[in-house]
């Protein structure tokens, strides 16, 4: 069943719990203690919308990816500085890379400024960081998924057809 | 002003329009309704196939090809028979491109067929097939499917309808507008009848790849003795999201395919080259696409079926297809009056069952190919819509 609620839900149409209930022939109490046991598990971490970049800009919003290289430990790797990391609220997305450097940070700030200040003063301070190097982000057109020229409903394609 | 009917041809005249035309003149006055009347799936095409006719376009691919199509389309049609279907033709001369199964099944018709001569097919049925062969001068013998059944075809009716002049039959399995399947041992009886009575058979199978819940669909072109006396029918239309480029193909014994080709070079020429190459990139890299959109289909489909049952519209599980086909005759009101007063008074569009065939009466034909909410909505309304009715009576 959890499956059924998982599967629905990629395929990325906004639907409330009725909905979800309805179609999957659930009760909203069923569908509730899914999602809720989805969390508790840690397989469901939670979600959030995707925003037209255009709402965003609105918002002072600036996104940097930033390439990270560190010194491996002894014991756990890559692991204990990357969570360190990862755990900035202005850190959004942290994998770590094969190639070139090592973690690929994807950092989202109110200004210029703020980013700036963020990779200098917080992360490249931070004990076995031997590098950064940071883009800052012109232009998104695809999110998670979603295009931002979305195909339309076409308006010639006719509302009954054999 | 001249009387124009003197000029049109007797059997054009008398042939009636198109049912799915009507209703869709009425639709289109209640453009804010929902329509579950598609014939068509509601994804954009892949980008992955939209994109290959781009890249073709700009490498200037805008001239005519072979009349038979793209050999290279071809070879992938054939790898992908084998694969799917466990069909295998030679793509030099045993496979045809058409610009949609809808001009492969005329071309058929209008190849085999002598004036007079009797063509069978079941209904309720895809619009087009009885037109097809009244306009090559054929005679339709329809054979009833019945809701008791799913809508598979009976061999007993079949027998039953037979006449002495009966050529050559046509068979869409999965059925637009059903979703009827046939199971393997009757499609087996099927093929023996027809062999014994030395039928052609001219087999759509357009929505084969829309079978859910793990069904295997077989080719009646597999079974023994088929394959000489079947044109196998089959597109990107449907499974592919590819409604639009118009791309089907025709498969079977080279002399009749040959017999194709004639009135096809004359009549169409070709298929448009930049569907073609759409194509190709679909039949070699788009399963998984397809696999995507059939799931979702299924899910909508288990939806559908189980709340008109709910409603009290009493419908069968289709097998296939994107189309759920519910009795709405409990009403005291016939399917067409049934769909348009369901439009007038809550605003969504389903289609009168005899839009396809006077067997279609008593039954509507709902398309799921449309989002998750709309469908929901959809179902909330008839359900309201229904409601009302059973009040009244």
């Amino acid at each position: 069943m959890a499956d059924e609620v998982l599967k629905l839900l990629l395929e990325g149409e906004m639907l409330d719990q009725h909905q979800i209930a309805q179609i999957l022939a659930l009760d909203e109490d069923a569908v509730e203690r899914e999602l809720a046991e989805l969390k508790r598990k840690g397989i469901l971490l939670g979600w959030r919308p995707v925003f037209h970049p255009a709402y965003l800009a609105e918002g002072e919003s600036v996104h940097a990816l930033i390439e990270v290289k560190i010194t491996p430990e002894r014991e756990g790797g890559f692991d204990r500085i990357a969570e360190r990391i990862a755990r900035f609220r202005e850190v959004e997305t942290c994998y770590l890379m094969s190639g070139a450097y090592d973690l690929h940070v994807l950092v989202h700030g109110k200004t210029l400024h703020s980013v700036a200040n963020f990779v200098a003063a917080r992360l490249s301070s931070i004990e076995g960081v031997l590098s950064t190097a940071t883009h800052f982000m012109l232009k998104v057109y695809k999110e998670q998924g979603y295009m931002f020229e979305r195909d339309q409903q076409d308006p010639d394609k006719p509302s009954v057809s054999a | 002003m001249p009387d124009y009917t003197r000029y049109i041809a007797d059997h054009v005249r008398i042939l009636p329009k198109s049912g799915i035309r009507e209703f869709f003149s009425i639709v289109e006055q209640n453009p804010q309704a929902i329509s579950l009347g598609v014939g068509e799936p509601d994804f954009v095409t892949p980008w992955a196939f939209r994109e290959a006719a781009i890249f073709a376009l700009e490498r200037g691919k805008t001239s005519y090809t072979n009349n038979l199509g793209l050999i290279r389309l071809r070879r992938v049609i054939n790898d992908y028979l084998n694969r799917v279907f466990k069909l295998d033709y030679c793509p030099d001369d045993e496979i045809l491109v058409t610009v949609g199964v809808s001009e492969a099944m005329d071309l058929a018709v209008r190849a085999l067929i002598n004036p007079g001569d009797k063509v069978m097919y079941h209904e309720p049925c895809f619009v087009s097939y009885s037109p097809t062969i009244s306009l090559a001068h054929g005679i339709p013998v329809p054979i009833p499917t019945k809701s008791e059944d799913d809508f598979a075809l009976d061999p007993d009716e079949l027998e039953r309808c037979w006449q002495p002049g009966c050529r050559m039959i046509l068979l869409n399995f999965p059925t637009n507008p059903t979703g009827g399947v046939v199971e393997k041992e009757r499609l087996e009886k099927i093929a023996k009848f027809c062999i014994e009575k030395d039928m052609i058979v001219v087999s759509d199978e357009i929505y084969a790849e829309l079978s859910y819940d793990g069904c295997e669909h077989t080719s009646i072109a597999t079974l023994p003795g088929m394959r000489e006396r079947t044109i196998f029918l089959h597109g990107v239309s449907k499974a592919f999201a590819m409604t639009g480029f118009r791309i089907g193909y025709a498969a079977g014994p080279r002399e009749l395919i040959d017999a194709m080709l004639k009135v096809h070079q004359y009549a169409m020429m070709c298929a448009p080259i930049l569907s073609q190459e759409a194509s190709i990139e679909a039949f070699k890299n788009g399963e998984e696409e397809m696999h995507r959109m059939r799931d979702s289909y299924q899910r909508r489909r288990d939806f559908i079926v189980r709340r008109f049952n709910e409603i009290g519209l009493p419908c069968h599980m289709p097998k296939a297809t994107f189309y759920a086909f519910p009795r709405v005759s409990a009403f005291g009101m016939n399917e067409r009056d049934f769909c348009i007063k369901l439009l007038k008074e809550q605003e969504v569009a389903i289609v009168p069952g005899t839009a396809f065939g006077p067997h279609g009466a008593g039954f509507a034909r709902a398309s799921f190919s449309t989002s998750y909410e709309r469908i929901t909505i959809a179902c909330d309304r008839i359900e309201r819509y229904v409601a009302g009715l059973d009040k009244k009576a």
